[in-house]
C-alpha cells in the first residue's frame, strides 16, 4: 500500500476520533495529534521522496497505486505525487497544523467545528494525491463544502452572505469545471479502447486541437475562480472577511492553491496547443489581477480586506507565471503558491490573535500595538516583510523566480507584461507598509489596549511553525527549487513541444 | 331490434366528458368539482361499453373495465369527500378559491 | 594563500545579528552592545588584513589588480546560465569598500555604547546595527548583480528599522515608510534594468559582464527601443537604483526626513556607508558603462551635478543641524555620482579614481560630522542651531574634531578632502567646463553652509541653557578623534596606485591651476561665514528678507515633497486606489451580486404562478393537453 493513503486516512481518523471526544478541550487536542502525525508524513513524505529520486527513479510519478472503483464509467481512485505535489502536500500540513493550534479558542460547537476544519484538509490532501480526474474533482468538492458551513456557522459579520457568496461562486467553478473534465474524458481514447479519466493517461493522447480549445476556458477559468483569477476574486475578500481564522487561514493558503495546481496540472498539461494558443487572453487577465489586487489593497480598512486583496494580487503572480510556460517561471509559480500559502496563513493567524484582543480589524481604530503585544507585532512585521519580498524570506525567492522565468520569454508582450507585473513589488510595499506604520508603530491609541497580554504558548506555536517555514525557503531556496524544477521537465517539454 | 348508431352514443359521451371538465374547472364548491369529476369519470364508461358492444360483441372487457371503473371511482369519491370533510374543519368553507394555503 | 577567511565578513554580522535577535532580551542590555563591538572589532581587522593581502601580497598579478572569487556557491538556479551565486568577490573597490563600512560601523558601534546608553531597545538596536552590517558587507562584496540586489534590498530594509528605531514617534514611522518607499520605487527600476541586462547578456556574473568578452555580447546586443539601445536603457534603469538608495534628484526626499533615526544610524547609513551604494553600484559596472553606452554616463554626470548644488543650495537654510548635514551628503554624493560620469577609461581615469577617494574621505570625514552632531544634540537635546551657540566652552573635544572635519569638507589643504575634491575637480575641468564650474560654485557653497553651521553652534550668541551642557563619555568622543585623525590623514593615501578603473595603478598628480582656486573660493566661503555668523549680527536675516520669494523656495527644499505629496495622496491614492476599490466592490462584485439578484428574481416571479387555486392548475393542464394533441395533430397529419 502506498504512503499516499494515509493522508487521507489519518484525518479521516481523525475526525472519528473527534466525534468520540467529549468536550472542546477533548477535540482540540485530538485534532492537533492528527494533525501533528499528519505533520510529521509529510516530513517523512519529503524524504522518501528524495531518496528515491536520489536513488535514481526517474518516473514521473512514484508512490503510485491504482484502484478500480466505478468500472462502469472506467473510475479510478489512482493516487502519486511528484516534487510537485509533494511541496503542496508539506504546504498543506504545515497550514493545517497551524490552523488547528489558530483555532485553540473556539467552544461554540467546537466538535463539529474540528470535524469540518479536518474534512476540508481531507479534500485538500485527497486532492494533491490523486491522478485520476474524477476523484480529484470528487476530493475537491469535498474541500469546498465544509467551507460553506465553516464560514456560515462561525463565522462573523454577514457570514450567511458570504458564506453563499463563495460557495455559489466556488461551484459556478466547478460545474465550468466538470463540463471540461467530462470534454477531456470523451476525448481521452481517440483511437477507440476505453475511455479514461487519469491524468497520465490522458497525457499520452492528443486529443484535436478544436477541442481543446472548446475545453481549455472551462477548465482554466473553472480552476481559475478557485485562484482569484480577475473577474472572478470578488468572493475573496467578502469570504476570508467572514471566515473564522483558521478557515481564512486554510482558504487563503491551501485551497486557493488548488486553482493554481489544477490549472498547471489539469488545464495546461492534458491541452497544451490551447494553452499556448491562449495563454496571451489569461496573461492580461492575471496582469490585471496582479496590480489591480495591490492597488485594491492600498484604500482597505479592514485587515483581513487588504489581506484578501493582497491574495489577489499574489495568486495572480502565480497564474502569471505558469502561462509564461517555461520552466523558471513555473518553478517560480510553484514556489509562490507555496510561499504565499505560508505567508498569508500567518497573516490571517496574526489579524485573528489580534482581533480576539482588540475585537476590531479596522486599522484606523487601533496604533501602537508594538508596544503592547511586541511579539505579535514582530511577527507581523516579518510576515509583512515576507509580502514585500525581503530576501531571506519566501516571498522574494518566489517573485525572483517568477520575474527572471517571465523576462526570458522572448516575446516583447509577455516582457512588458512582466514589467508591469513587476511594478507591484513598489504598490505591495506601499499597502504594506501603511497597515505596519498605522497598526503597530506609533503611540498607543487605546488605554485599555495596555492590558493586552501577548500571545500564548499556542499562538506562539502556531506562527513559528509558519515563520520557520517562510524563513527556511527563503535562506534555503535551492532544494525545493530543485526538487521541483525536476519534476516541471515533463509538464514544460510537453508544453513546449507544441508551439 | 334496431340499434343505436355508435356515433350518437360517443357524442352524448363526449357532450359529458366536457361538461365536466367545464363544470371542474368554473364550479367553485368542491362538491361539485367532485361531481364533475364524477361526470368525466362516466363518460369514459360510457365509452368503454359502447366501443366493446360494438367492436368484440363476444368479448367482456370493456365491461368489467367498466366496473372497475365505477369500483374506483367510488373509493375515490369516499376519498375526495374525505378530505373535503377535513377541508371543511380547517377552513369553514369548501369553496375552492379560499382553499389556498400551499401556494408559493 | 587564499582568500577563503574573507566570507566571514559578512558572515559574522549575521550570526551576530541572530544571537543578538533571538537572545539579546534575556541578558543586560550592554552584554549585547559589548557583544556587537566585539564582533564588529574582528571584522575590522579582518579586513585590515584582506585590504592588506590583497594590496600587498596577492591582489596584483602582471601589474593588474584582479577580481578575485575568494568563495561562491549556487543559492537558486533559475537556467543553466542564470544563477544567484552567494559568495566573495574582491577588487580594488570591494576592499576599499570593506574598509570603510567595516571602520565607520565599528566606530558606530563604539560610540553607541555611550549615545544610546538607557535607550529602552538598547539590544535591538545592536541587532538592527550587526543586520544592516551584514547586508551592506554582503553588498560590497557581491559577486554578481542579483547578489547585491538581494543585500540592496536588505540594505534597505535595514535602513527601515534604524530610521524608525523611536517607532513610537510618528515622524520617525512616517519618515521610515518614506525611506522605503522611495527607494523601492528606485529598486524597480533598478530590477527591470537588471532583468533586461541579464536577458541581454545571459549572465548576472560581474566578471564575466566586465569582462572584454562580455562587453563585446553586450555591445552585439542589437536591441532597440524608443531611440536609444536596450542596453542604455537596462544601465539607465541600473542607475536609478542607485540614484534611489543615493538620494540622486528627484529621488533624494527621504534623506533629509531619515534623519528622524538615532543619529549613530544617520552617521553609519545615511553619511558613510548605504548611501554611497548607488556610487559603489555605477562604479561596479563602470567598464560596461563607459565601453557600452558612454552617452548614460552624461546623464549621470548631470544629475549628480545638478543634485550636488541643487543640494548645497539647500543646506545654506535649513536650522536642523542633522538636515543640513543630510543635504551636505546629498551635494557630495553628487560629486561622487559627477565624478563617475565624467571619467575615462584606464589612462583617463581620474574622475573613477577620484570618486572612489572621494567616497572614502567623505565617510570618514561625514561620519564624523554626524558623530559630533550627535555628541552636540546628546549635550543640548535639541536638533536647531537656533537654540544652541557658544558650545565651545562646553565641548571641547567635539568642537576640536568637528572643526577639523569642518575643514576637511570645505577642502582646506592638507586635509584629506581637499585631495579628493581637488582630483574631482580636475576630472570635471576635462571633461565639460559646465559641470567644472557647477562644482566649483558648490564647493563655495559647502564652505559656507558648513562654517555657517559651526559657527552658530560653537560661537555666536550665548543661549541660555536648561542645565550646562557637558562633554560626553569616552565612549563617544574616542570615535571622534580616530575619525578626525583618519579625516586629516587619508589625503596622503597615493589613491590611484590601489584604485583605477582598469585594475591598473596610475600616479596621481596635483592640478595645481585648479588647487588653488578652488582653495580660494573655499576660503572664501568660510570668511563669509565667519562675518555672518562669528557673532550674532542681522545680516542672515536682511539676507533672507531681500531674497524674498527665493528665500521661502529654498527654505522649503523647492517644494518637491509637496509634489510628491500630491502625486502619491491626490493621484496614487485618490485617482487610482479609491477608483479601484470601488469598481471593484460596485462593478465586478456587483455583477456577480446582480447575477444572483437575477437568478433570485426570476425564481420569484415564476413561482407566482403556483397560486394555490386549483382551478388554475387545471386550466394549465387542460391547455396542456390541448397543445400537445394539436402538436401532435399537425405533425402526424
Amino acid at each position: 500500500m502506498s504512503i499516499l493513503n494515509l493522508f487521507v486516512i489519518v484525518p479521516v481518523l481523525t475526525v472519528f476520533a473527534i466525534l468520540f471526544t467529549k468536550d472542546f478541550k477533548g477535540a482540540r487536542v485530538v485534532s492537533a495529534i492528527g494533525m501533528g502525525i499528519q505533520l510529521l508524513l509529510a516530513a517523512y513524505l519529503i524524504f522518501a521522496y528524495l531518496d528515491l529520486r536520489a536513488i535514481g527513479i526517474t518516473d514521473e510519478m512514484v508512490f503510485t497505486q491504482d484502484i478500480l472503483w466505478f468500472p462502469m464509467l472506467n473510475i479510478h481512485y489512482a493516487i502519486g505525487v511528484d516534487g510537485i505535489a509533494v511541496s503542496m502536500i508539506a504546504l498543506t500540513a504545515i497550514v493545517v497544523f497551524a490552523g488547528v493550534f489558530a483555532s485553540w479558542e473556539v467552544d461554540n460547537l467546537a466538535r463539529e467545528f474540528f470535524i469540518s476544519l479536518i474534512l476540508l484538509a481531507t479534500g485538500v490532501f485527497g486532492f494533491f494525491i490523486s491522478l485520476d480526474l474524477f476523484t480529484m474533482f470528487l476530493f475537491y468538492e469535498i474541500a469546498v463544502i465544509p467551507m460553506y458551513l465553516l464560514i456560515g456557522i462561525w463565522g462573523s459579520g454577514p457570514k450567511e452572505y458570504s458564506a453563499m457568496k463563495l460557495t455559489l461562486m466556488l461551484m459556478g467553478g466547478s460545474a465550468l469545471l466538470l463540463v471540461g473534465l467530462l470534454g477531456l474524458y470523451f476525448y481521452s481514447a481517440p483511437d477507440g479502447g476505453p475511455l479514461t479519466f487519469n491524468i497520465l493517461e490522458i497525457a499520452k493522447v492528443h486529443i484535436p486541437v478544436e477541442m481543446q480549445r472548446l475545453f481549455f476556458p472551462f477548465l482554466f477559468v473553472g480552476f481559475g475562480v478557485l485562484g482569484a483569477l480577475f473577474p472572478f476574486h470578488t468572493w475573496s475578500p467578502d469570504g476570508h472577511a467572514s471566515a473564522p481564522t483558521a478557515v481564512s487561514m486554510l482558504h487563503a493558503g491551501v485551497l486557493m492553491k488548488l486553482g493554481g495546481y489544477g490549472c498547471f496540472r489539469v488545464a495546461m498539461f492534458l491541452l497544451p496547443e490551447a494553452a499556448n494558443e491562449m495563454a496571451w487572453i489569461f496573461i492580461i487577465l492575471t496582469t490585471i489581477s496582479v496590480v489591480y489586487g495591490a492597488f485594491g489593497a492600498i484604500w482597505q480598512k479592514d485587515l483581513k480586506y487588504i489581506n484578501a486583496y493582497s491574495s489577489v494580487s499574489h495568486c495572480g503572480l502565480v497564474l502569471f507565471a505558469l502561462l509564461m510556460m517555461n520552466e523558471t517561471a513555473m518553478d517560480g509559480a510553484i514556489l509562490q503558491m507555496i510561499s504565499h500559502g505560508l505567508m498569508t496563513a500567518l497573516f490571517f493567524a496574526l489579524i485573528g490573535m489580534i482581533y480576539g484582543r482588540t475585537h476590531t480589524r479596522m486599522i484606523d481604530q487601533m496604533g501602537g500595538l508594538m508596544k503592547v503585544i511586541p511579539f505579535l507585532s514582530v511577527v507581523y512585521v516579518i510576515a509583512g516583510l515576507a509580502s514585500l519580498g525581503l530576501p531571506g524570506l519566501s516571498g522574494f525567492v518566489a517573485e525572483m523566480t517568477i520575474f527572471v522565468g517571465a523576462f526570458q520569454h522572448p516575446d516583447i508582450f509577455h516582457r512588458a507584461a512582466t514589467i508591469i507585473a513587476i511594478s507591484s513589488i513598489v504598490i505591495t510595499a506601499v499597502y504594506i507598509l501603511r497597515v505596519v506604520g498605522i497598526l503597530l508603530l506609533g503611540p498607543v491609541k487605546n488605554t485599555d489596549y495596555n492590558l493586552l497580554t501577548d500571545a500564548r504558548w499556542y499562538e506562539r506555536l502556531s506562527t513559528i511553525t509558519l515563520l520557520v517555514a517562510i524563513a527556511g525557503i527563503g535562506m534555503f531556496p535551492f532544494w525545493l527549487s530543485d526538487t521541483i524544477m525536476n519534476s516541471l521537465g515533463p509538464i514544460v517539454s510537453r508544453l513546449l513541444a507544441v508551439v | 331490434m334496431h340499434e343505436i348508431p355508435l356515433q350518437y352514443i360517443l357524442i352524448v359521451s363526449t357532450l359529458m366528458f366536457f361538461i365536466g371538465v367545464w363544470g371542474f374547472i368554473v364550479r367553485k364548491n368542491l362538491i361539485t368539482i367532485l361531481m364533475a369529476i364524477e361526470l368525466i369519470l362516466n363518460s369514459v364508461n360510457i365509452n368503454f361499453l359502447a366501443i366493446n358492444r360494438f367492436l368484440y360483441p363476444h368479448h367482456l372487457e370493456g365491461h368489467f373495465f367498466g366496473l372497475f371503473v365505477v369500483a374506483i371511482a367510488a373509493a375515490e369519491a369516499s376519498v375526495a369527500i374525505a378530505i373535503i370533510i377535513n377541508i371543511y374543519r380547517r377552513f369553514t368553507t369548501i369553496n375552492v378559491e379560499n382553499v389556498s394555503e400551499m401556494k408559493h | 594563500m587564499d582568500f577563503l577567511y574573507t566570507i566571514w565578513i559578512p558572515l559574522i554580522p549575521f550570526l551576530l545579528f541572530l544571537l543578538i535577535g533571538l537572545t539579546g532580551m534575556y541578558f543586560k542590555p550592554i552584554v549585547s552592545g559589548i557583544v556587537g563591538t566585539v564582533g564588529l572589532g574582528v571584522i575590522t581587522l579582518l579586513s585590515f588584513i584582506t585590504a592588506y593581502q590583497y594590496f600587498f601580497v596577492d591582489g596584483m598579478v602582471d601589474g593588474v589588480y584582479q577580481k578575485i572569487v575568494a568563495g561562491s556557491y549556487t543559492w537558486l538556479a533559475f537556467t543553466d546560465t542564470l544563477h544567484i551565486d552567494m559568495g566573495v568577490m574582491l577588487d580594488p573597490i570591494a576592499v576599499m569598500m570593506l574598509l570603510v563600512v567595516s571602520i565607520v560601523s565599528f566606530m558606530v558601534h563604539i560610540y553607541s555604547l555611550g549615545y544610546m546608553k538607557g535607550e529602552k531597545g538598547f539590544s535591538r538596536f545592536y541587532a538592527f546595527l550587526s543586520l544592516f552590517t551584514f547586508s551592506m558587507l554582503g553588498l560590497v562584496v557581491a559577486t554578481n548583480i542579483f547578489q547585491m540586489y538581494i543585500f540592496w534590498e536588505l540594505v534597505g530594509v535595514s535602513s527601515f528599522l534604524l530610521i524608525g528605531f523611536y517607532y513610537d514617534k510618528p515622524s520617525a514611522v512616517a519618515a521610515s515608510k518614506k525611506a522605503f518607499i522611495v527607494t523601492r520605487f528606485a529598486d524597480f527600476g533598478f530590477l527591470v534594468g537588471l532583468l533586461l541586462l541579464s536577458y541581454i547578456t545571459g549572465t548576472f556574473d560581474f566578471k564575466t559582464l566586465t569582462s572584454p568578452e562580455g562587453i563585446e555580447t553586450i555591445r552585439g546586443a542589437g536591441l532597440t527601443f524608443m531611440g536609444a539601445s536596450a542596453v542604455t536603457w537596462a544601465m539607465l534603469l541600473i542607475f536609478m537604483g542607485g540614484a534611489g538608495k543615493s538620494a540622486m534628484f528627484p529621488l533624494h526626499i527621504w534623506l533629509p526626513d531619515a534623519m528622524e533615526g538615532p543619529t549613530p544610524v544617520s552617521a553609519l547609513i545615511h553619511a558613510a556607508t548605504m548611501v554611497v551604494a548607488g556610487v559603489y553600484l555605477v562604479a561596479r559596472l563602470f567598464p560596461v558603462f563607459i565601453m557600452v553606452t558612454p552617452e548614460s554616463l552624461n546623464v549621470i554626470a548631470y544629475i549628480g551635478g545638478f543634485t550636488s548644488l541643487f543640494a548645497a543650495v539647500i543646506a545654506c537654510t535649513q536650522f536642523d543641524i542633522k538636515r543640513v548635514l543630510a543635504f551636505s551628503t546629498l551635494s557630495q554624493i553628487g560629486y561622487m555620482m559627477l565624478a563617475l560620469g565624467v571619467s575615462g577609461y584606464g589612462e583617463h581615469g581620474l574622475g573613477f579614481t577620484a570618486s572612489m577617494f572621494h567616497l572614502s574621505t567623505h565617510a570618514m570625514f561625514k561620519a564624523l560630522l554626524f558623530l559630533g552632531a550627535g555628541a552636540i544634540i546628546h549635550a543640548v537635546h535639541s536638533n536647531y542651531m537656533y537654540e544652541m551657540g557658544g558650545l565651545r566652552k562646553y565641548l571641547p573635544i567635539t568642537h576640536l574634531t568637528f572643526l577639523i572635519a569642518c575643514l576637511t569638507i570645505a577642502g582646506v589643504p592638507p586635509l584629506s578632502g581637499f585631495w579628493s575634491k581637488d582630483e574631482i575637480l580636475a576630472a570635471a575641468w576635462h571633461h565639460d567646463k559646465l559641470l567644472f564650474f557647477i562644482e566649483f560654485a558648490v564647493a563655495g557653497l559647502t564652505a559656507f553652509y558648513m562654517f555657517r553651521l559651526y559657527f552658530s553652534v560653537f560661537w555666536g550668541k550665548e543661549t541660555h541653557y536648561h542645565h550646562t551642557p557637558h562633554e560626553s563619555p569616552l565612549t563617544m568622543t574616542i570615535p571622534l578623534m580616530l575619525l578626525a585623525v583618519a579625516s586629516i590623514f587619508a589625503g596622503f593615501i597615493p589613491f590611484g596606485e590601489f584604485v583605477s578603473s582598469d585594475g591598473i595603478p596610475h600616479h596621481g598628480e596635483i592640478h595645481m591651476n585648479i588647487a588653488v582656486p578652488s582653495v580660494a573660493i573655499g576660503l572664501l566661503g568660510i570668511l563669509v561665514a565667519l562675518l555672518m555668523y562669528r557673532r550674532e549680527t542681522t545680516v542672515p536675516d536682511r539676507i533672507a528678507k531681500a531674497l524674498g520669494g527665493f528665500y521661502r523656495t529654498v527654505y522649503h527644499k523647492f517644494y518637491i515633497d509637496e509634489v510628491y505629496l500630491f502625486v502619491t495622496k491626490k493621484i496614487i491614492f485618490n485617482l487610482i486606489s479609491r477608483p479601484v476599490a470601488w469598481f471593484d466592490r460596485h462593478l465586478v462584485d456587483g455583477t456577480m451580486n446582480k447575477v444572483a439578484w437575477v437568478v433570485e428574481f426570476s425564481s420569484y416571479r415564476t413561482r407566482q404562478l403556483q397560486s394555490g387555486q386549483l382551478q388554475h392548475y387545471a386550466v394549465f393542464f387542460v391547455a396542456g393537453v390541448l397543445v400537445l394533441v394539436l402538436t401532435f395533430a399537425y405533425f402526424l397529419f
